[in-house]
């Protein structure tokens, strides 16, 4: 079964500085009480938004200068720790629709991909240019180009980096990891056949 | 050639090689349980797919059960939804499910063996990290995450890297009151709580050889807690003395060829470890954690230690530890004060667990003050317990008995710490905030270990509570 393509992702793009942001921090274990991932966009940040509120600050994601972001700029070993597949859906549904960074962990690369959310990785300068542009360009839209592997804001580009494999099924619609395993199903029930405990000892 | 159980078990297992470089897996059971199966459960309806092999699936819940009280619908909204979501995606489905109320329902890491439905030579996922707690089978087992669980309920199959394969010889004879616990714990202090990524662990050695398969479940269950994905123990007798008569385990001439293809799975003698360490089983006294990781543990004769004890790059995390536990470092271990005692959990929920902790308990009273508990993984082994009369030998000691379920090994169910109270716990995790409150404290032992510091009102040593009979 083929989903959409995913060649495009353009819109707002909010900056979050800091290197190691991990799963807990993306969503607070405390959220993953429910039978649904549903009204977890809401949540996404939200101790680091709330201590930075109690200081008297703002975190990107209360900014609202980037409401309505689709783009998300990060840094380096961006989702680490557990493997929470809440992470990127806290995202995803927070209408963020591709992540760009210096490094992904790997875990959390591969529960955004099976979502259907790209993450591309720049050099640092890049990514570090890019976040201050955004901060400092009200509205500044971004668009990323999948297929050309490119970022353009502004009419200038930026050239990024995906696995090809990766990039070859968000093209072509087989991002979905479940869809891979259903193909040549025939080869699954051969092994079976030859599967002791399964066929019968 | 010779080769581990770990790549007999994958290459039999191997459907393809993905596009991706990953390797298709077939498993072989599939276990689910209330949490992380309703969003897996929820993408397949909104796909039109079905559970593909539903009767390598099986169903129970355990996490979110209030072990004290059973009445529905359970006080907490959203845990009645959990499980009533789990009752109907199984009927949907066509998924067995061992419910609440039926003699089969505990936790899944203590049904699946006591079913039978662990076996030698298999593939086994559930979405749980303790889901390595199989591997004391001689099975493979991991943890997977709720996209995996769709995965697997849809195609019965994961998409994996291999790991690598450590083995870990555990020499010499266990002293009295030293049990696989103290192993564990043991082998991730020396080992590392990250010493295991990118590695599943093959225990061995005279220790491992002479444990029963309850030790060794709790060997395999703690693995993770080394960053082992998965762990286990070559099949031998004790593991077929363990399997036979149970309800899934096959009979008759079946059970034979079992047998012997079991037998083939085991890791050759000369197999090609990518890795080998040794560990003095024999050396090994009753250990208990101090700090916020499963790998913070001392010997319980032993000091807490101080962060100029160990090398610099470590002197932050010691110093983190301490200021969260309370403890200044430098001192004994031994009286240090609890306010709760948790004996359970899929680490060390078993018979012989209870067994080991009501020697302890038996004709002994709880400390003024402590609240102890006893919460039995299953309902079989509840029974079990009930029959030989170790609820009531919990009872006059003045513990709680309950029903099985997680309880108070993580904060999803009515059992939790409150505010900073110290708890001695069998379970297997002592992050911060993990039994529920976020500033609680939670010090690792052994179920017998656990009782002697309920009696004691603080941390005790349990050998001369044993006395004789090893
Ligand atoms: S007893 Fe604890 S570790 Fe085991 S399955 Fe339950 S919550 Fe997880």
């Amino acid at each position: 079964m083929t989903l959409p393509a995913i060649r495009r992702v353009s819109g707002i793009a909010v900056p979050l500085r800091g290197d190691d942001i991990d799963t807990d921090r993306i969503i607070p274990a405390r959220f993953l009480v429910s039978i649904t991932f549903e009204g977890l966009g809401a949540h996404a940040f939200e101790d680091d938004r709330r201590s930075l509120k109690a200081k008297g600050q703002t975190h990107p994601f209360d900014d609202a200068r980037f409401w309505g972001a689709r783009i998300l700029l990060v840094n380096r070993n961006f989702g680490c720790g557990s493997s929470r597949e809440h992470a990127p859906q806290a995202l995803y549904r927070g209408g963020i629709r591709a992540v760009v960074g210096e490094s992904f962990s790997e875990i959390f690369f591969g529960n955004a991909v099976a979502i259907g959310l790209p993450c591309v990785t720049a050099p640092h300068e890049a990514v570090a240019e890019l976040q201050a542009f955004v901060e400092g360009t009200k509205d500044a839209a971004l668009s990323l180009d999948l297929d050309a592997k490119m970022l353009t804001v502004e009419g200038k580009t930026v050239s990024v980096s995906i696995p090809e494999n990766a990039r070859e099924a968000f093209l072509s619609g087989n991002w979905d990891g479940t869809s891979m395993l259903l193909d040549r199903y025939d080869e699954v029930e051969a092994l079976v056949k030859r599967l002791p405990y399964v066929a019968g000892f | 050639m010779a080769a581990t159980l770990f790549s007999k078990v994958w290459d039999l297992h191997t459907v393809r090689k993905l596009p991706t470089g990953q390797t298709q897996l077939f498993v072989g059971l599939h276990l689910v349980h209330e949490v992380t199966s309703p969003q897996a459960f929820e993408m397949l309806r909104a796909r039109g797919w079905k559970v593909r092999f539903p009767l390598r699936t099986v169903a129970t819940v355990d996490h979110i059960v209030p072990t004290a009280s059973l009445a529905r619908p359970f006080a907490d909204a959203i845990a009645e939804e959990m499980l009533a979501s789990l009752q109907e995606n199984c009927r949907d489905f066509g998924v067995p499910l061992h419910d609440l109320g039926s003699s089969e329902q505990g936790i899944v890491h203590v049904i699946g063996p006591e079913l039978g439905l662990t076996q030698p030579g298999m593939t086994i996922a559930c979405g749980d990290s303790h889901t390595s707690t199989h591997g004391a089978f001689g099975a493979l087992a991991f943890g997977i995450g709720t996209s995996q669980v769709r995965d697997v309920l849809a195609s019965q199959c994961l998409a994996l890297d291999p790991l690598k394969v450590r083995r870990v010889d555990v020499t010499g004879a266990l002293a009295k009151g030293v049990y696989a616990k103290d192993v564990i714990l043991g082998i991730i202090r020396a080992l590392g709580v990250k010493g295991g990524v990118g590695y599943a662990y093959e225990f061995g050695g005279e220790a491992v050889s002479r444990m029963s398969m309850e030790e060794r479940l709790t060997l395999c269950n703690m693995s993770v807690e080394g960053g082992a994905r998965a762990g286990y123990v070559n099949p031998d007798a004790t593991t077929f003395a363990y399997l036979k008569g149970r309800p899934r385990a096959p009979v008759g001439a079946a059970w034979d060829r079992a047998v012997a293809w079991w037998t083939s799975m085991a890791s050759d003698e000369d197999a090609p470890w990518d890795d080998r360490v040794t560990l003095d089983g024999g050396a090994l006294e009753p250990q208990v954690t101090w700090g916020i990781n499963p790998g913070q543990s001392v010997g319980v004769t032993g000091r807490v230690p101080k962060p100029s004890d160990v090398v610099p790059e470590g002197r932050a995390q010691v110093a983190e530890a301490l200021e969260y536990m309370g403890f200044s470092g430098g001192e004994a271990i031994l009286g240090t004060k609890i306010d709760v005692a948790f004996i359970g959990s899929c680490t060390n929920g078993r018979l012989s667990d209870l067994r080991e902790a009501a020697r302890v308990a038996r004709g002994r009273r709880v400390a003024v003050g402590v609240k102890a508990l006893v919460v039995p993984g299953s309902q079989a082994v509840r029974a079990a317990a009930e029959k030989e009369g170790l609820d009531a030998v919990f009872r006059d000691a003045g513990f709680e008995w309950r029903g099985a379920g997680c309880s108070m090994c993580l904060a999803m169910n009515p059992d939790r710490l409150e505010g900073r109270q110290v708890c001695a716990s069998s379970s297997n995790r002592n992050f911060k905030g993990r039994q529920g409150s976020p500033t609680g404290r939670t010090l690792l032992m052994s179920p017998a270990m656990v009782a002697a510091a309920a009696l004691a009102g603080e941390v005790a040593d349990v050998r001369p509570l044993l006395g004789d009979g090893g």
